[in-house]
């Protein structure tokens, strides 16, 4: 058992620049030899690193381990901005409070009622990517706007503003790719934006989820503040189309540069719900391990004792490998019996629009490989161009042809 | 409200998220990877219909155990 947190020397992490979407060796050399492991990040305090399926489980999920406990704390991160990171600064109970109001919008029951419309979307926003002709980007084109679309119809924003709160939104996910004075000044109009929103529906009600959330506090200003009521807004706008906007090209081209596993989903669309879970296993969405959770008390981790007030961030993307958990983990396959991935997270904070994510995934991959069978990479893979300086990674571009 | 409040987790529906795990930890754990009451009766306590009304499947009922009426997910 090894106790003492300041023995060992710590690591720079992350573990270099991403690759693509390929995942750093060192996290499989770490889930055998050195599961929690010390590392320093450019910003914050020093801190652990769990990379096996179950102790990322145990970080995010235990209560032992706090968000909350980062207020106030030096937060190991990849930028110089520690921003409020609103409900993802909250434990429960009084992330509950908040919480609850949104989740009815997002149960799985709910986004059924939505799959028909975005088909409608999806096939439309196809049509006219079928009228621009071949080559064509498929991140414009179609994985742009369907989440977009999306996520304004159910809050209620209105999607002719997109380039807008677009462009602001890239403040949430931004590391280095925006400096801390636009991040501030995104967030700004983004808020500003979201209060504009929320003002209309006070003087007409709406039934959408914004008009929703004001009628919840202008009933009762204990469920939450008129600040959390935009920041609450505004995240779930930005963050509502971020991360599928990027995650779907990201699956497209994984299936475009594993061509076996694109034909065995154009053989048999009713595959694809497996295969949106096992590439949301798959694919390591986050550029690095982020948002430590503190321990609040002392808490023995495998052999190791993470002492009371010390950070451990959860390495998800690893957690998913772990061969503990996943029989041939580095192997795309859509026939897995089980998959218990924590692609969307874990615990209090797992991901709220998981649901509303996978239905999207899976009306976009079942409509592109039913429409587009013959569906391939417009130029060759090393020229695609990848973001940087995000939490994410994920394709400027992806021109396909047909 | 003074009576106990009853617990149920449909298992085929759970899809192991946590939620209810972290934020009730004295009401429910884990057990294979899926949600398990730790007791199915309880006196009322906020964060069990919290984690009702946060689950994203809607596996966790709530209930009232003498009049049969619902506590939560609402």
């Amino acid at each position: 058992m090894s106790t003492d947190s300041e023995l060992k020397p710590a690591r720079t992490y992350p573990f270099g620049d991403p690759d693509r979407l390929n995942l750093n060796p060192i996290y499989e050399q770490l889930r055998r030899t050195e599961p929690l492991t010390r590392v320093r990040l450019p910003y914050g305090e020093e801190a652990w690193l769990a990379t096996r399926y179950d102790d990322v489980r145990t970080v995010l999920g235990d209560a032992r381990f706090s968000r909350a406990a980062s207020v106030g704390r030096d937060e190991p991160r990849t930028h110089p901005h520690q921003g409020d990171s609103g409900m993802l600064a909250m434990d429960p109970p009084e992330h509950s409070r908040l919480r609850k109001l949104i989740a009815k919008a997002f149960t799985a029951r709910r986004v059924e009622t939505l799959r028909p419309r975005t088909q409608e979307i999806a096939n439309q926003l196809l049509d006219d990517m079928e009228r621009h002709g071949s080559p064509a980007d498929l991140v414009e084109h179609f994985a742009t706007p369907l989440p977009v679309t999306v996520i304004c119809e159910l809050l209620g924003v209105p999607f002719a503003d997109r380039d807008r709160f677009q462009l602001w939104s890239e403040a949430i996910i931004s590391t280095t790719s925006l400096t801390p004075q636009q991040i501030m000044e995104y967030l700004g109009n983004l808020h500003a934006y979201i209060a504009g929103l929320i003002a209309q529906r006070r003087e007409r009600e709406t039934d959408d989820l914004l008009g929703a959330m004001v009628k919840a506090r202008d009933e009762d200003n204990d469920r939450l503040t008129e600040t959390e009521l935009v920041q609450l807004s505004a995240g779930l706008l930005a963050a509502g189309h971020e991360t599928t906007v990027t995650q779907l090209p990201n699956f497209v081209y994984v299936l475009l540069t594993n061509p076996d596993r694109f034909a065995e989903l154009r053989a048999d669309p009713s595959l694809v719900p497996a295969a949106v879970d096992e590439l949301m296993r798959y694919v390591p969405l986050g550029t690095a391990a982020a948002f430590a959770r503190y321990a609040t008390e002392d808490v023995m981790l495998g052999d190791v004792l993470v002492r009371a007030g010390e950070p451990v961030l959860g390495a998800l993307a690893s957690a998913n490998r772990d061969d503990k958990v996943f029989d041939h983990p580095d192997e795309l396959d859509f026939h897995r019996e089980s998959n218990p991935h924590i692609g969307f997270g874990h615990g209090p904070h797992h991901c709220v629009g998981a649901q509303l994510a996978r239905m999207e995934l899976q009306v976009a991959l079942q409509t592109l490989v039913t429409r587009f069978p013959n569906l391939q990479l417009a130029v060759a893979e090393e020229e695609l161009p990848w973001k940087k300086g995000m939490l994410v990674r994920g394709l400027k571009e992806l021109p396909v042809r047909w | 409200m003074s009576g106990q409040w009853q617990v149920a987790v449909d298992r085929d529906r759970c899809i192991g998220s946590g939620l209810c795990a972290g934020t009730a930890p004295a009401h429910f754990a884990l057990v294979d990877k899926k949600s398990t009451p730790l007791h199915p009766l309880v006196d009322p306590d906020e964060a069990v219909t919290d984690a009702a009304d946060c689950c994203p499947v809607e596996a966790i009922l709530i209930t009232d155990p003498t009049t049969g009426t619902t506590l939560a997910p609402l």
